[in-house]
């Protein structure tokens, strides 16, 4: 097997601006190795939603993307305050978002359903005052 | 039909990098996770809102076009940003609903 190409992101946490940097540049990555629209499609998508949600809650994190032959895997970490109830929260419509968060369009409560609808799998590792780790899994094969 | 055809129809392109990509149906939504969990890909995408983040959701959804319905204003800042991402923008001074039917009698 050949080696795993990594990337990693830096995702600023008070730049609403400039949230989807990392994920413009992971599609235009994985757009150079020639995978099909589709797959680049949902990892995009799963990694923005993603990169929105440590930018509302938890101030950024970082975002770290391995692409095997047989899967990419996202990896989003943050600082923030972590999710009190993840099973309400993967909930679609359900929000803690503000309304200057809504009035940007974002905020529907939608990002985690979306997450998980656009890939094979997904964990979240979420700890009250601490923090939360997401890793998600498109396969290729 | 292709996203420049739309032009000989009454719709405004403020940035057409992209005027040959064929459009395959249309999802209307102003509320970004909406759009990005329902728009399926090579749809255009009718909106109001005209935020930095509507160009990020449009390349990454992959959707055909931007359709700005009710005239709304994009800023020159960002009609370049759509520009450098290659995101096809148009406008409508119709509102919403009659920007739909318009385009769907189309691109039926």
């Amino acid at each position: 097997m050949s080696d795993a190409l990594v990337f990693h992101f830096d995702v600023d946490g008070d730049n609403f601006t400039s949230a989807g940097q990392a994920s413009t540049q992971v599609k235009r990555n994985l757009r150079q190795l020639g995978l099909p629209p589709a797959i680049i499609r949902r990892v995009s998508i799963a990694m923005y939603e993603g990169e929105i949600n440590m930018v509302i809650h938890a101030d950024g994190g970082t975002a770290d993307v391995m692409v095997t032959e047989e899967y990419i895997e996202i990896i989003l970490k943050d600082q923030g305050p972590g999710i009190a109830n993840v099973e309400q929260a993967m909930q679609e419509g359900f929000s803690t978002a503000t309304d200057s968060i809504r009035s940007l369009g974002f905020g529907a409560g939608m990002g985690l359903p979306n997450m998980k609808r656009y890939t094979d799998s997904m964990e979240i590792n979420t700890v009250l005052g601490v923090g939360t780790t997401i890793t998600m899994r498109v396969n290729l094969a | 039909m292709k996203v420049k055809d739309l032009l000989e129809h009454g719709f405004e392109a403020l940035s057409l990098p992209d005027g040959d990509r064929e459009i395959d149906g249309a999802y209307i939504g102003d509320l970004l996770s909406w759009v990005m969990g329902r728009a399926q890909m090579d749809n255009a995408w009718i909106t109001i809102m005209t935020n930095v983040n509507v160009i990020a959701v449009a390349s990454l959804a992959d959707t055909s076009c931007v359709i700005l319905a009710e005239g709304v204003d994009m800023s020159d800042e960002l009609v370049s940003t759509a520009e450098a991402k290659d995101v096809n923008i148009l406008r409508s001074n119709d509102p919403t609903y009659e920007t739909a039917i318009k385009l769907s009698g189309l691109i039926a």
